[in-house]
C-alpha cells in the first residue's frame, strides 16, 4: 500500500484556532512538503520526519473534522485534509515514515536540549574550526547521531560551564589575632593596617565584637574609635595579665565587651554541641561520670591539670583562638560580599548566621550505625553483570587504545616465543642439518642473482639517505612536514576522524541495548570507509614518500583493524551464545 | 556467617572474620564453660567489641536452660552508643537466621542527664542539677503533696509511667540512649525509670564501669544483678585507676564552707520542723534505735547516692546513740568540718594512715570512729526525713560525710595526704585534704566475687602479669593475641633526633629547650606536608602542650604549619574539646585535612578513634610519665612495692608505656585501614622503654626505625604512604598465612586447630 509518495489537498493550521492555509501537502518517507495555494503566502513548509516525533488524529465520527497533527519538539503542525479517507492514507505513510526514522528520532528524543545548551554548542562549533569539521564530516554523514557526538565532548562543554562560576576563595588559615602593629620607633604610638578582609574575618570569628561593631557604629563612636578600642582590648590580652583585663574592663564597659569571654559563642557552641556526632560526645560522658563529683576522685595526683580559677572570665587563651579559628575556615566566607564597606558586610554577616541556623539536620544517628560497620569483614560485592560505568570514554578510549597496540606486540611477542620455546636439542638439530647440508652443497650458488641485489640495495639506501637528510635537517621536523599538504591535510583529518570513531566505538562496549547494538553497526561502517580511504592514501603517495606514509597510515590501520576484529568477534560470540534472555 | 566453636554456634553479622577474632571467641569460650575470669589483650582494629558481643551472645543462645546476663562496662557514652549499634547488627542478624527465638532485651544506661525527656528539667547545666530538678519533681513527698495540691508540678513522664505500672515494659529488641528518648516520648514514660526498672530483665546490659566499680553508684544500680552474669570490661587498661578514683574523696576550703553552709540550712530545716511537725523527727529517732538507717525499700526516685564504702564492709547494726537525734549528728558533723578546717590550714606536706587520722579525731574533736563509720547513712536518712530535693547543694556535706564513712571503715590501702599548695605552683595557697586509696583490687573485689565471669579485655594490657597482681585475682584464661596483617598497615617509628640532629625528648630538663621545642615543631611542619587527611598529635601534659603551642605561635612555626592543615585543639572545656573534634573530622571528610592536638591521659586519649582518614598519622610527643613529684603517686608507688612488690621505676614505665600505646592505637580500626605511629623521644629508644609497648606495636617496629631523624623519618613516611596506596589482596592469600577467614575457610577445618597455629 506504501505508494510512497501522497498529494493531497489540505488546509495547514499553525494552531487549531487558525483558519488554515488552504494548500497541497506532499508526503514521501523522507519528508512531507506543504506548499500553500497562494504563492505569496508564508506558510511553506519542508519538513523532514526525522524532526517529527509523533502523529495523532482526529476520530472519525467525531464532530471534528479530519486533522493530522504532527508533533515536533517545538509545537506541531496541523493538516485539515478534506475526507477521513484521505486521511486514512496520510496516517499510514506518516506512520511509515516515522517508524522508519523512529530509530534517530528515539535518540533525539532522549535529551532534552535547551535552548542554552543548544547555544554552547553552537559556540564552541563556531570557536572551534576543527570540532566543525568533525561535526560535519561525522554527524552530517548520519555515522554519528548528535547527542552521541557531544556526549564525548562534555568535558568540553563542562569547561565552558566552568568558566562561568568563579571558585570561591576560603578564608586564609593563619591567625589574625596577632595583626601586628607597625611603629616608626619615634613616638611612642603604633599603627594597623586593617584591611576590609581583615575586618571581615575578626567579625566571623568574634561574634561579640562583629554584634558591638553593629550597635555602636556609626551611632555611638566612629569606627576609627571602635577599632581603636578593638586593639586597646586585643593589647591587653596580649599581656596575659588577666587582672589588668579585669581592672581595665571594670572602668570602661565598651571595652569590657572585647574583654570578656564571648557569649553568644558559648550559645551557639551549647547549640552545636546537640548536633555533634555521638560517638565524640563528651559532654554526655561527663554527664555520667559520679566518681568524679565535685572533691570526689583524687583531686590532685599530677595527672591532673591547675587552672587559675580567678579572672577566667577574662582569659582567652591561644588554644581556644585556634580551634575558633579553625571553625571559621571551615565554615567559608559567603559568596560575593562587598567588604569596602565594613558596615554591609558586618550586616551580611548577620543575615546569613540566620540562615545557616535555619539548616538544622540531626543525623547523628545514621552516623553512628555507619561508624559501627567493619569494612573489610563484609563480602566483597562482586556482581558478575555490573554495568560498565564510563564517566569519560575518552579516557576509556585511550587506555582501550594501549590495550590494543599491546595485544598486537603481544601477538608478535608471542610468536617469537613459539620460535624461542624450541628445546635446545632441536635446534642442534637443526644447526647440524643445515650444516649437513651446507657441507653438501656448498655455498656455491648465491641465492639471489648479483643484478637484482644490487638494485634492491640501491633503492633501500637511497630511501634510508632521502629520510634521513629529511629528518637530518631539522629533528623537530616530523615526517608529515615532509609530505605535501594536501595529504597532510588528508592524513590528519582522517586521523581525527577515526580517533573520534573509534572513542565512540569503543566506548560503546560491552553492548546492552539494541541501541548501541545499531550504533556499533553504523561506526563499524563508518570505520571501513576511513580504512579504505587511507589505504587510497597510502597507494596513491608518492613513490618516495609511500614509506613515510605508510609509516604513519600503519599504526592507524592497526587501531582500526584492532576494532574491525573486535567487532566480528564481538559478533561472532553473540550469535554462539545464542539469545539471552534480554537480547544481549 | 554462622560456624561453631566446640559445642556452641557462633553467629557473626560479618561474611568473613579475621582469625584472631575467631581465637579470641575460642579463648573467651573456655572461660565462660569454666566460669572463671580472664585477661584478654588483643590489638585495636581487629574487631573485638563484636567478637565478643556475637561470641556470648550465641553462647546463652546454645544453652537456654541457663540464661546468662551480660553486663558490659565501657569507660564514655560515646563507646557505649558504639556498643550498641555493633550489638543492633548482630541482633539484627541472629534475628535473621533464627526467627524470634534469637529476640534479646539489650539497652544502654546512663545519668538523667542522658535520658530525660522532660524540657523543664533538662535545660539544667550540669548533671547534678539535672538530679535534684528530677527528685524535685518525683520525689515520693513532693508527688504525695501533688496530691493533695494540683499547683505542685510534677514530671508528666514520670507520672504516666507511674500510672503505666506493670504494663510499663520495653518490648525486646536493642536500645541505644537515643532510642529509649525516642520510646519514652512516644509512650511519654520516662525513659530513666523505664531503663533502670528494665536493667533487671534485660539480657545485655550497657553502662559505665562506674555503675559497677563505684559503691555510690552500683549500690543503687548493680544492687540487684544476678550471679549469673558476664561482666566486661572493655578497654580496660586503666581499671586499676578508675578503681581507685572510685574510693577516693578530697577536702578543699570551698568543700569546707560548702559544707558550713548546709549544716546551717539543716538546723533551720530542723527547727522548722520541729515546730510543725516534729512527730517526723521522733519516728526516725525510733526507726534509728531499730536499727535501720534506712526504710527498708525506697522509691526509686527517692535514692540518692549509696555509701560510698563497699557493701560487705557496711554494717548491719543500729545507728550509735550519740547521732540518732538530729541535732546530736548536727553538732558531730560540725565538730568534724571544724576539725578538718583546722588540719587543712598546715605549713607543710603532712601523710598519715587512716588509724591514725581517726585516733586524731577521737583526741580533738570527741568522734568515734564507729559513728564516723554511720556519718553517710545517717546523713542520707536525716536528708529524706527533712524532705530535701535540691540535692545539688548538699554535695559538700555529703562529700564530708563520705570521708568519714571512708576514714572510718577502712584501715588498710588508704592514706591522708594534705597538702597546703600544688607543688608547680608554690606561689597560689590551696590547701587540700585526700583521702586516696592505693589498692585496686579493693573496689573491684565484690565484682569478682559477685559475678560468675569478668572479661577484662583491651588492645594494650601488657605485660599482662601485672593486671592480675594489681587487681588481686586469678583469672582462668589470660592471653595476649598479635595481630595477622595483610600488609604492614601499621608503621611504627622511635624519632629520636631532630634534622639537627640533636636529640628530642621531654625529659624535665630537656622539655623547655628551645631548640627541642623547635625541632618537635619542625617534625609536625614537614609531616603536615607529607601526611594526607588528619595528622594526631599527643603532648604529655596541658600545660607542656600550652606552652608548646605557644612557643611555636611566636616563632612563627604554627603559622606555617597552618598553611598545610587546619589545627584544633583539646581544651580543659568539653563542650569546646567536643566541637573541635567535630571540626576536625568534618575538615577532614572534606578534604582540607586538619591536625588535632590532644594529651595524653586526656579525654580524647581515652575514648576518640581516629581511625581511616582521621588519622593517618599520631605523633606521641615525648613519655607521658605521671607527675612523679606528686605526693599521692609516691605514696602509691610506696604501697605497691610493699604489698605487691613491684618496683617504683617498673610501675612508672608501664604507666607511661600503656597511655602512649592507648594514645598511637588510637589510629587503626581495620586491617584495611593504615596508619603511622611516631614516637618522638630519644627515651624511647632504650630497650627497657620500648619493651613495654605491647607486642602488636612492637612486631611492626624495625629496627630501621628505632633511631630516626626528622628527615628520616620523612622519608619512611612517603615511603609508607606510596606503599599504602597499592590495592591489595584483603584476604592475604598469596603470602600463605590466611588473615581473612570465609564460612568455608573454618569448616573446612572444624576442629579450628589450624587458626591455633596462626599464633
Amino acid at each position: 500500500m506504501s505508494s510512497g509518495k501522497v498529494v493531497k489537498k489540505a488546509k495547514y493550521k499553525a494552531t487549531v484556532k487558525d483558519p488554515g492555509t488552504p494548500g497541497i501537502l506532499v508526503l514521501t518517507e523522507e519528508k512531507f512538503v506543504f506548499k500553500p495555494n497562494d504563492p505569496t503566502s508564508s506558510n511553506k513548509l519542508e519538513v523532514d520526519f526525522k524532526f517529527i516525533k509523533s502523529h495523532k488524529h482526529t476520530k472519525e465520527g467525531s464532530n471534528k473534522p479530519p486533522w493530522l497533527n504532527l508533533t515536533h519538539s517545538q509545537g506541531s503542525y496541523i493538516f485539515e485534509l478534506e475526507t477521513f479517507s484521505d486521511l486514512h492514507v496520510c496516517r499510514e505513510l506518516v506512520g511509515i515514515a516515522l517508524s522508519k526514522h523512529g530509530e534517530a528520532a528515539k535518540v533525539v528524543s532522549e535529551e532534552q536540549l535547551s535552548a542554552a545548551e543548544m547555544g554552547q554548542r553552537i559556540k564552541l562549533l563556531q570557536e572551534d574550526s576543527k570540532l566543525q569539521k568533525l561535526h560535519k564530516e561525522l554527524v552530517a554523514s548520519g555515522k554519528l547521531t548528535e547527542s552521541e557526538f557531544w556526549a564525548t565532548k562534555k568535558q568540553l562543554l563542562d569547561r565552558v560551564e566552568n568558566r562561568k562560576t568563579k571558585q570561591q576563595i576560603g578564608f586564609k588559615n593563619s591567625l589574625i589575632f596577632d595583626t601586628k602593629p607597625t611603629s616608626d620607633g619615634r613616638i611612642n604610638q603604633v599603627k594597623f593596617q586593617l584591611t576590609p578582609e581583615i575586618k571581615y574575618q575578626i567579625f566571623a570569628l568574634k561574634p561579640a565584637v562583629h554584634q558591638a561593631f553593629l550597635n555602636f557604629v556609626p551611632s555611638k563612636m566612629s569606627e576609627v574609635d571602635f577599632w581603636n578600642k578593638y586593639f586597646k582590648a586585643e593589647y591587653l590580652h596580649s599581656t596575659k595579665n588577666a587582672v589588668a583585663a579585669a581592672a581595665e574592663a571594670a572602668e570602661d564597659e565598651d571595652l569590657a565587651v572585647f574583654l570578656k569571654d564571648d557569649e553568644i559563642l558559648e550559645i551557639e557552641a551549647r547549640k552545636k554541641v546537640r548536633r555533634v556526632d555521638p560517638t565524640l560526645d563528651m559532654e554526655a560522658d561527663q554527664g555520667d561520670d559520679y566518681t568524679h563529683l565535685p572533691d570526689h576522685g583524687i583531686f590532685r595526683d599530677g595527672t591532673k591539670e591547675i587552672s587559675e580559677a580567678q579572672n577566667s572570665l577574662y582569659r582567652r587563651t591561644l588554644l581556644q583562638d585556634l580551634n575558633r579559628q579553625g571553625a571559621v575556615v571551615l565554615e567559608g566566607k559567603t559568596l560575593d560580599i562587598e567588604m569596602e564597606n565594613p558596615r554591609a558586610a558586618a550586616e551580611v554577616l548577620a543575615r546569613r548566621k540566620q540562615e545557616s541556623d535555619g539548616v538544622l539536620e540531626d543525623e547523628r544517628h545514621n552516623r553512628i550505625s555507619k561508624m559501627t560497620q567493619i569494612e573489610d569483614l563484609q563480602a566483597q560485592d562482586d556482581h558478575r553483570f555490573a554495568p560498565l560505568c564510563i564517566k569519560d570514554p575518552r579516557d576509556y578510549f585511550d587506555s582501550q587504545q594501549v590495550n590494543a597496540v599491546k595485544a598486537l606486540d603481544d601477538s608478535q611477542a608471542g610468536m617469537e616465543k613459539i620460535k624461542c620455546s624450541l628445546s635446545s636439542e632441536e635446534a642442534y638439530s637443526f644447526l647440524r642439518d643445515s650444516i649437513y647440508k651446507i657441507k653438501a652443497s656448498g655455498l656455491r650458488d648465491p641465492l639471489f642473482s648479483p643484478e637484482v641485489a644490487l638494485k634492491v640495495l640501491n633503492e633501500l639506501t637511497k630511501n634510508i639517505s632521502s629520510t634521513k637528510s629529511h629528518i637530518g635537517k631539522h629533528s623537530q621536523d616530523s615526517v608529515l612536514d615532509i609530505l605535501p599538504t594536501s595529504t597532510k591535510e588528508k592524513l590528519l583529518d582522517h586521523w581525527v576522524c577515526s580517533q573520534e570513531l573509534l572513542r565512540h566505538f569503543w566506548s560503546s562496549y560491552p553492548i546492552t541495548t539494541q541501541n548501541l547494538a545499531n550504533k556499533t553497526r553504523r561506526l563499524k561502517d563508518a570505520i571501513s570507509q576511513v580504512y579504505s580511504k587511507l589505504e587510497e592514501i597510502k597507494v596513491s603517495a608518492k613513490s618516495d614518500l609511500r614509506h613515510q606514509v605508510s609509516l604513519i597510515v600503519h599504526p592507524m590501520q592497526q587501531a582500526l583493524d584492532a576494532a574491525l576484529l573486535h567487532y566480528d568477534a564481538d559478533i561472532r560470540k553473540r550469535n554462539a551464545k545464542g539469545a539471552k534472555p534480554n537480547g544481549f | 556467617m554462622k560456624f561453631q566453636i566446640e559445642d556452641v554456634t557462633v553467629y557473626f553479622p560479618y561474611d568473613n572474620i579475621y582469625p584472631e577474632q575467631y581465637a579470641y571467641m575460642l579463648e573467651l569460650k573456655r572461660a565462660l564453660d569454666a566460669k572463671g575470669h580472664c585477661l584478654l589483650e588483643m590489638p585495636t582494629g581487629t574487631g573485638k567489641t563484636i567478637a565478643l558481643l556475637s561470641l556470648i551472645t550465641s553462647y546463652v543462645l546454645s544453652k537456654p536452660h541457663a540464661p546468662l546476663k551480660l553486663l558490659y562496662c565501657t569507660r564514655t557514652v560515646h563507646e557505649m552508643e558504639k556498643t550498641l549499634a555493633e550489638l543492633k547488627l548482630l541482633h539484627d542478624y541472629q534475628i535473621r537466621h533464627l526467627g524470634p527465638a534469637a529476640k534479646i532485651l539489650a539497652l544502654g544506661l546512663s545519668s538523667r542527664k542522658n535520658l530525660c525527656v522532660n524540657q523543664r528539667v533538662l535545660a539544667s547545666e550540669n548533671r547534678d542539677s539535672v538530679d535534684a530538678g528530677c527528685r524535685k519533681l518525683t520525689a515520693s513527698w513532693v508527688r504525695a503533696l501533688a496530691a493533695e495540691n494540683t499547683s505542685v508540678p510534677t514530671c508528666e513522664f514520670f507520672e504516666q509511667y507511674e500510672r503505666a505500672g506493670s504494663a510499663a515494659v520495653l518490648p525486646p529488641g536493642v536500645y541505644t540512649l537515643q532510642d529509649l528518648r525516642i520510646f519514652g516520648k512516644e509512650k511519654g514514660w520516662c525513659p530513666y525509670f523505664l531503663a533502670r526498672h528494665m536493667v533487671q530483665f534485660a539480657n545485655v546490659v550497657v553502662y559505665s564501669y562506674q555503675y559497677l566499680l563505684d559503691p555510690k553508684v552500683a549500690g543503687i544500680i548493680s544492687k540487684e544483678m544476678q550471679k549469673e552474669s558476664v561482666v566486661v570490661f572493655d578497654e580496660a587498661h586503666n581499671i586499676d585507676n578508675v578503681c581507685i578514683e572510685a574510693l577516693s574523696v578530697s577536702v578543699r576550703r570551698q568543700t569546707i564552707e560548702g559544707a558550713r553552709r548546709n549544716l546551717h540550712r539543716m538546723s533551720q530545716e530542723i527547727d522548722k520542723f520541729k515546730a510543725t511537725d516534729a512527730g517526723r523527727l521522733r519516728a526516725e529517732y525510733n526507726r534509728l534505735v531499730e536499727g535501720l538507717a534506712l526504710r527498708g525499700d525506697l522509691p526509686a526516685t527517692d535514692a540518692w547516692l549509696a555509701n560510698p564504702a563497699l557493701p560487705d564492709d557496711i554494717l548491719k547494726e543500729a545507728v550509735p546513740g550519740n547521732i540518732r537525734r538530729a541535732e546530736h549528728f548536727m553538732q558531730v558533723l560540725r565538730r568534724l568540718v571544724q576539725y578538718l578546717e583546722g588540719r587543712l590550714e598546715t605549713e607543710n606536706v603532712e601523710k598519715e594512715g587512716p588509724v591514725g587520722f581517726v585516733t586524731s579525731i577521737l583526741n580533738h574533736a570527741g568522734i568515734d570512729q564507729k559513728t564516723l563509720k554511720f556519718c553517710y547513712d545517717r546523713l542520707h536518712s536525716l536528708m529524706m526525713t527533712l524532705e530535701i530535693t535540691d540535692t545539688d547543694e548538699f554535695l559538700h556535706i555529703q562529700t564530708i560525710c563520705d570521708f568519714a564513712t571512708l576514714v572510718g571503715t577502712y584501715a588498710r590501702g588508704f592514706s591522708i595526704i594534705i597538702e597546703p599548695f600544688d607543688e608547680r605552683m608554690p606561689h597560689i595557697p590551696d590547701p587540700v585534704l585526700q583521702l586516696c586509696c592505693h589498692d585496686a583490687s579493693l573496689a573491684i573485689r565484690p565484682v569478682f566475687e559477685r559475678f560468675q565471669s569478668v572479661v577484662i579485655t583491651s588492645g594494650t594490657l601488657s605485660p599482662i602479669d601485672l593486671y592480675p597482681r594489681l587487681l588481686n585475682f586469678n583469672p582462668v584464661v589470660s592471653r595476649s593475641f598479635t595481630m595477622s596483617l595483610t600488609r604492614d598497615c601499621i608503621c611504627p617509628m622511635v624519632l629520636t633526633r631532630g634534622s639537627d640532629q640533636l636529640p628530642v625528648s621531654t625529659k624535665f630538663d630537656m622539655r623547655s629547650d628551645l631548640g627541642v621545642v623547635r625541632n618537635y615543631g619542625r617534625l609536625l611542619l614537614e609531616m603536615a606536608s607529607v601526611v594526607p587527611d588528619g595528622i594526631v598529635c599527643f603532648f604529655v601534659s596541658y600545660s607542656y602542650m600550652d606552652g608548646i603551642v605557644n612557643t611555636w605561635n611566636e616563632t612563627g612555626i604554627l603559622k606555617e604549619i597552618m598553611q598545610h592543615k587546619l589545627v584544633f585543639i583539646e581544651t580543659q572545656d568539653v563542650v569546646e574539646t567536643t566541637l573541635a573534634l567535630d571540626n576536625y573530622r568534618k575538615a577532614c571528610d572534606c578534604g582540607r585535612g586538619a591536625i588535632f592536638f590532644s594529651v595524653a591521659r586526656g579525654k580524647v586519649a581515652e575514648g576518640i578513634d581516629f581511625d581511616r582518614h582521621y588519622g593517618r598519622l599520631v605523633i606521641m610527643f615525648g613519655v607521658p610519665f605521671q607527675y612523679t613529684l606528686s605526693k599521692i603517686l609516691l605514696a602509691r608507688l610506696e604501697y605497691l612495692r610493699d604489698t605487691f612488690q613491684i618496683k617504683e621505676g617498673d610501675f612508672l614505665t608501664f604507666d607511661a608505656l600503656r597511655q602512649a600505646a592507648q594514645c598511637v592505637g588510637r589510629v587503626i580500626r581495620s586491617k584495611a585501614d593504615y596508619g603511622m605511629m611516631i614516637f618522638a623521644d630519644k627515651r624511647y629508644s632504650r630497650h627497657d622503654k620500648r619493651s613495654k609497648l605491647p607486642s602488636w606495636i612492637l612486631s611492626h617496629l624495625h629496627d630501621a626505625h628505632l633511631n630516626l631523624s626528622t628527615d628520616m623519618a620523612l622519608h619512611t613516611a612517603r615511603e609508607f604512604l606510596r606503599k599504602m596506596a597499592q590495592p591489595y589482596d584483603k584476604t592475604g592469600g598469596s603470602t600463605g598465612r590466611k588473615t581473612l577467614l570465609s564460612q568455608e575457610d573454618l569448616e573446612k577445618t572444624a576442629d579450628g586447630s589450624f587458626v591455633e597455629s596462626l599464633f
